[in-house]
């Protein structure tokens, strides 16, 4: 059914993401390909793999921006993948309920099964969260692991989204954004996490963590003082004949 | 936008038989057409149910699942397209009945109900046509006022050219078919110059620094981009090959779309009704309709392009 919930989740599972500690490395999205092309979404078709113009399904695209100029500017590492808003007119714009979100905890799901492909949903998303597959010709979206977090045949420890499993720098964070005194929470609460295109009201479950303020620049080391004395002058006056 | 023929093809026939449908439907629920002509029914009502049959046959084909179609009919509580596909099949009751009725010459007043119910029905089929565009908030050239009016008086001009045409041919041409055609072209070439100068001028809804939050630091540029090909997302959001044509195409549009038309109209009005100079009228408003919805998509720009840096 592609009416919202009739009473907004409580448990709002997402992720926060720290633009200041995120080193651009992919590995996020590496994971995130191999585990999903394998798990509840599977397969993440790719097309002409080992030619020269390889592309296919991924749920998470990492960019890199410049923004700013001069002292001030910033380079900055920015993986995209999907929200999992609130609101989410992907759901509602979808003519068969093969997209849905989750009353339980708000995850974002295709129903593979009643998917026409239609597409609609990918241009109602400003996120860019949602491919086609031109080989099973459905559309396909991050998961949020559903098939990790949930799941008890793997360590209590790795019952997180494989991205967030992987990431080398800790940048990713997963939990309850719907509990204040939730870790991510209080995550986002200290360091100012962020909507991305907020004006969409689309409101998105997942926050940035915005790059922190630069440390003040440490001094620069005192020139000594003054003209060198004793045998140091002598030397000074016979290297500067 | 990646402008699909497909969808093209669906939007413009299927407003030109719904544009034929409401106006046969109406001309003869009022008598202006009377409703002893069965061979003139049988073919006109038939060819608008036609079109609309062949646009939404080709709007099945860009799906990935064509056969999983009839689901689509589950979701008009929240969904445009939903709806769209729900008032397509049921505008096709009262409209099919009075093909029959038509063509097998009955002549009661219950007819004129009918009738007028199919002409209701067609204008809510085109109605939630556009609002499937006009409800999209990332693309913000669609997301306006303009959208779905545009629509139905695309799907009215092009029918009203259209059962001038028909009904001349079959010896039933009158001036009000001419003078619906003639004010419907004007009015929609004004609306569709309003409704360039308002995109071409409007400020961006988002921007690359609203939407990555980076603007806090100043401009946001990609400097590396998450992938080297192409990608479904920047084939079908980052259509950028007409716009370099934008300008000729809207030329097409005025000159042949609207035009050309409009011409038509009058000579009609001064001369009488002609089925030559409406065939021509009604193709040329096709042109001008197929240019028009091809632009509509192309020259859109989706707001993920702003991930990509696209300012």
């Amino acid at each position: 059914m592609t009416s919202l919930p009739a009473t907004a989740p409580i448990k709002k599972l997402g992720l926060v993401i720290d633009l200041d500690t995120c080193v651009g490395c992919h590995a996020c999205a590496v994971n995130c390909k191999e585990w999903n092309t394998g798990g509840e979404m599977a397969p993440l078709t790719d097309l002409d793999p080992y030619g020269a113009e390889p592309e296919g399904v991924w749920f998470n695209r990492v960019h890199g921006y410049e923004a700013g100029d001069g002292a001030n500017g910033r380079t900055v590492h920015f993986p995209r993948s999907c929200l999992h808003c609130e609101t989410p007119a992907c759901v509602t714009v979808c003519p068969t309920g093969a997209s849905y979100k989750r009353e339980e905890d708000g995850i974002v799901l295709v129903d593979e099964d009643k998917c026409i492909g239609c597409k609609l949903c990918s241009w109602a998303c400003p996120y860019g969260a949602r491919e086609f597959d031109e080989t099973v010709g459905v559309m396909k979206k991050c998961t949020l692991c559903v098939d990790r977090i949930y799941n008890e045949t793997i360590p209590e420890a790795e019952r997180v989204p494989a991205c967030v499993s992987t990431c080398p720098a800790s940048a990713r964070h997963f939990g309850d954004l719907g509990d204040p005194n939730s870790d991510v929470s209080k995550l986002v609460a200290e360091r100012g996490g962020y909507d991305l295109a907020p004006e969409f009201d689309y409101k998105p479950t997942n926050k940035y963590l915005p790059p922190r303020e630069r440390m003040p620049s440490a001094p620069a080391v005192a020139e000594a003082a003054g003209e060198p004395q004793g045998l140091l002058k002598w030397v000074d006056r016979m290297l500067s004949i | 936008m990646n402008p699909a023929p497909s969808v093209i093809f669906f939007t413009t026939l299927s407003g030109l038989g719904y544009g034929l449908a409401f106006w046969l439907a109406v001309a003869r629920a009022f008598g202006t057409i009377p409703a002893d002509t069965p061979w003139f029914g049988a073919i006109s009502l038939g060819v608008a149910l036609a079109l609309v049959s062949a646009g939404l046959l080709s709007s099945t084909a860009h799906l990935g699942h064509p056969e999983r179609a009839w689901r689509a009919f589950s979701q008009w509580r929240t969904s445009w397209l939903s709806r769209e596909g729900v008032a397509a099949v049921v505008t096709f009751v009262p409209l099919g009945l009075l093909w029959l009725a038509w063509m097998l010459g009955a002549t009661g007043g219950i007819w004129a109900f009918v009738a007028l119910v199919g002409a209701a029905l067609a204008l809510i089929t085109v109605y939630c046509t556009g609002m499937i565009y006009q409800s999209l908030k990332p693309i913000q050239a669609w997301a306006t006022g303009w959208t779905t009016p545009i629509y139905l008086l695309f799907a009215l001009m092009t029918g009203a050219h259209a059962v001038a045409a028909l009904a001349a041919w079959f010896g039933y041409g009158a001036s009000w078919q001419a003078s619906a055609a003639l004010i419907l072209t004007v009015v929609l070439a004004i609306a569709k110059f309003m409704y360039w100068r308002s995109v071409d001028t409007a400020t961006p809804f988002s921007t690359p620094e609203s939407a990555t939050g980076l603007g806090r630091f100043g401009k946001v540029r990609q400097l590396e981009a998450p992938h080297v090909t192409e990608n479904y997302i920047t084939r079908e959001m980052g259509f950028k090959v007409a716009r370099k044509h934008a300008a000729k195409l809207r030329m097409i549009v005025y000159a042949i779309g609207f035009g050309v038309p409009t011409l038509v109209a009058m000579l009609i009005l001064i001369s009488g009704p002609s089925a030559l100079l409406a065939t021509i009228g009604v193709l040329a408003a096709m042109v001008g309709a197929i240019a028009e919805r091809w632009l509509f998509f192309a020259e859109a720009k989706h707001a993920v392009m702003n991930f990509y840096g696209e300012h």
